[in-house]
């Protein structure tokens, strides 16, 4: 237990202490306003239909993915981490090129006579949201999809069970332990949301508590209130991560061998066709705002200067360094998860924290001591890290639960101890971390690649700027 | 989305006082301005043609960051600052006097702060495409009173950015108390409210957009650069609401002299005649040659007007909570 203690002290540490910088300068925490109030419902309100959706809508998009192989199946999955990694700029400009006002969807409908559609306002934060996170929540539920031994679904097909008796016996235990942590994962992504809320959102009725902060920060000078709205952020997040952990249920369907799982899933042409129609939504709605990018971006890819090469090789670096350090974190937390109650919320205390009063209490904290600048590097790295972190640890957990519930006691038995680092004293076999390590390492690389390039929008050059002078 | 931090804050150069045998003359100045499309290269270019040091810029948040450092600070200027800051600029007791000439400016208003220096200026507009809308409002009230589905502008957020706040106080200056009035009619024609003047303006670029709140100005950037006379700020006889970038010294400077050789560097023929294409915006000082031809042409209007620091200032919260609650989006 102790590498998971550190890391969670470590974890705690890099979120609280800024936290904790920026409210002792600010002498204490202002009260919220009314604007701050309304900013909290709406932020409440988009968050929790953004994950709704999210999970309603990735069930049967997993549910296709599993049952179907189709050539492009892996691109299409690859694919789907995308517009996760997409600065959040670039993403809504995809969506607008295909639902925006001038784009491909309104073109259509014009063309046959129908009205138009529109992004913009409350709704179109939430489907701003969908495109961004449908692919997260997917991937989650696809995994607990693969999850389920194959032993179960050749029993349950050698029974004659069909597609409905599967979803009821198989299907909805592996949802119940899987869907709330997905949703969870959703919703806290969307807690922070800053542009997206904005630009779509369409006014300041739709405006997050992360504006609210920037407000307090930039032009109010408000220390306290932007401390006070964080504290505000940190609390919401606790509260939702208690009640996902309330409602997960453990899967409970015993170990398997690994074995491949059975293709003939939900055979017949109406289930085929089913599937293939909500295959080929998912495609529309996901996929045709990145071809749009794509096809705008591609042409310029050779004209962009070359500090913007040099900027990607620093970005794979400190991604790779990001990487291995997220793991190591990771894994001794997720080991550590379903006995620490501590753990889970640790891991997943940096999503909750605003990266404004993070970066503001980091630069009060090192000021004393030495420039900041001269700590850019390994700080990034760090908090790069940490803002992986919940999304390895999310997906190592399910697979830990699992594991150790098949093989906890059979170990025991064996007295085996301390094969996988981060065990200590406790049984805890090396056998979940050796699985669930290869497939989790895979999300805070593309993470940790693609969160400078949110610094860089955050702090360094505007990615488009012409004619002005503001 | 969990956006990545504001380490940019504190993510920048080094900034030592020597570089070599040369002096540093350290500037903080706004995120824009050191990108190769800002006006940062310009001015550092013309700065060290002749001061035999090396100004370095610092770019970031300017003000908070002078807020958090206070007297340890190592900036000798800032530059950059919108005057919607300056009376809390100002209360930070960091500035020293300019020492400038202010009877040379050419400003459309009164100019009489010995700290703050303006260096370029412009007022906000709105800015739409000639080819696509065909019947511009001639007037604020003609836009506000446009049939629905007219046109849809993209504006910027006033908490967010200091040209959407520009706008609520040129809403606030046309219409007083009316104000409230103003917005609820302006609500229906707004496409959406972005976070900063590049998304509001990428939207209006991409077509998505009929008009932006932009800047008077802007439209000199496509006539140039662009070689596209299609674009144009829709110019109203209510007058428009003066908008200008300033600098200041900072009295913590242990390099008060080339500081203030800085200072008289922004006054100069050779940094007022640069700024036009440099930052797309008048200069502080308007001589003859000074404004290439697409610009020297634009349509300015009759009238411009301005809050002063302190009118600005008592006038932010409560204008904000009118916009808010009458914007009803």
């Amino acid at each position: 237990m102790i590498p998971a203690a550190s890391a969670a002290v470590l974890v705690a540490a890099l979120v609280l202490a800024p936290l904790g910088a920026v409210m002792i300068r600010a002498g204490g925490l202002s009260a919220l306003t009314a604007a701050d109030l309304e900013a909290l419902r709406f932020t409440l309100w988009q968050a929790s239909l953004s994950a709704l959706f999210s999970c309603l809508l990735a069930i049967p998009l997993a549910r296709a993915l599993h049952r179907r192989r189709f050539p492009g199946r892996s691109l299409f999955i690859a694919a789907l981490g995308a517009p996760f990694l997409l600065p959040t700029l670039v993403a809504v400009l995809g969506l607008l090129a295909i639902f925006g006002r001038r784009g491909l969807l309104n073109g259509a409908l014009q063309a046959l006579d129908l009205p138009g559609v529109s992004i913009y306002g409350p709704w179109g934060v939430v489907i701003g949201h969908l495109f961004l996170n449908l692919p997260l929540a997917t991937r989650m539920v696809l995994q607990g999809w693969q999850a389920i031994p194959a032993e179960r679904v050749r029993l349950a097909l050698s029974l004659g069970l069909g597609p409905a008796e599967i979803a009821r016996h198989l299907e909805a235990r592996m949802l119940r332990a899987v869907l709330p942590g997905a949703f969870l994962a959703v919703f806290l992504v969307c807690l922070s949301s800053f542009a997206v809320a904005l630009t779509l959102g369409g006014g300041p009725r739709a405006s997050t508590i992360e504006v609210a902060i920037y407000q307090a920060f930039r032009f109010d000078a408000d220390l306290g209130r932007a401390a006070a709205l964080s504290l505000v952020q940190v609390a919401l997040a606790l509260v939702a991560l208690a009640i996902a952990s309330r409602l997960t249920l453990p899967a409970g369907f015993g170990a398997g061998l690994d074995r491949a799982q059975p293709l003939q899933l939900a055979p017949g042409l109406p289930h085929r066709l089913i599937d293939a129609l909500i295959l080929t939504a998912a495609a529309g709605f996901l996929l045709s705002p990145l071809a749009a990018i794509a096809l705008r971006g591609l042409p310029a890819l050779g004209s962009l200067p070359g500090q913007v090469w040099q900027a990607a090789f620093t970005s794979v670096w400190l991604a790779l360094g990001a990487a291995a350090l997220t793991m190591a974190l990771a894994l001794p937390l997720a080991l550590a998860a379903p006995r620490r109650i501590w753990a889970e919320p640790a891991a997943m205390l940096p999503m909750a924290a605003s990266s404004l009063v993070l970066g503001t209490g980091l630069f009060l904290i090192a000021q004393p001591f030495v420039a900041p600048t001269a700590l850019a590097l390994p700080v990034t790295l760090l908090t790069n890290a940490a803002l992986s972190l919940p999304f390895a640890v999310r997906l190592l957990l399910p697979e830990v639960r699992a594991l150790q519930a098949d093989y906890d006691r059979l170990a025991e038995s064996l007295n085996l101890r301390g094969l996988a680092p981060g065990c200590g004293s406790s049984p805890c076999p090396g056998l979940p971390a050796r699985r669930a390590l290869p497939r989790a390492s895979r999300r805070p690389f593309r993470w940790a690649i693609w969160a400078p390039s949110r610094c860089s929008r955050m702090g360094a050059a505007r990615p488009c700027r012409s004619p002005s002078i503001s | 989305m969990k956006t990545a931090l504001m380490l940019a804050g504190c993510v920048l150069a080094a900034t030592p006082v020597l570089a070599g045998d040369k002096p540093v003359l350290t500037v903080y100045a706004p995120e824009y301005f050191t990108s190769e499309w800002g006006p940062g290269p310009a001015i550092e270019k013309g700065f060290e043609a002749d001061c035999g040091c090396d100004l370095r810029f610092v770019a970031g948040d300017v003000l908070p960051r002078l807020l958090l450092e206070g007297e340890k600070t190592e900036a000798d200027v800032a530059i950059g600052l919108n005057t919607d800051i300056t009376a809390r600029a100002r209360a930070t007791g960091l500035f020293a006097p300019h020492h400038q000439d202010l009877s040379r400016l050419t400003l459309p208003i009164a100019w009489a702060d010995d700290t703050f220096l303006p260096f370029n200026w412009s007022e906000v507009a709105f800015v739409y495409d000639k080819t696509k809308l065909a019947n511009p409002p001639k007037s604020f009230a003609e836009l506000l009173d446009a049939p629905e589905g007219a046109f849809q502008i993209a504006i910027e957020d006033p908490r967010s950015s200091t040209a959407g706040l520009a706008l609520l106080l040129w809403v606030k200056h046309i219409y007083g108390d009316k104000a409230g009035e103003a917005w609820a009619k302006l609500a229906p024609k707004v496409l959406t409210v972005t976070q900063d003047w590049s998304e509001a303006y990428g939207l209006f670029t991409e077509g998505e957009a009929d008009m932006v709140l932009s800047f008077t100005t802007s439209p000199a950037y496509h006539r140039i650069a662009e070689q596209d006379d299609s674009k144009a700020a829709a110019i109203f006889p209510e007058g428009h609401y003066f908008y200008t970038e300033l600098v200041a010294q900072l009295k913590t400077s242990d390099q008060p002299e080339l500081a203030q050789k800085f200072m008289d560097y922004i006054l100069s023929d050779g940094f007022q005649s640069m700024i036009a294409t440099a930052n797309w915006s008048y200069p502080a000082i308007e001589k003859p040659g000074f404004l290439p031809e697409g610009f020297a042409t634009l349509p300015r209007p009759a009238t411009t007007f301005f809050y002063t620091e302190a009118e600005a200032e008592a006038l932010r919260a409560p204008a904000l909570e009118e916009w808010r609650a009458n914007f009803g989006k």
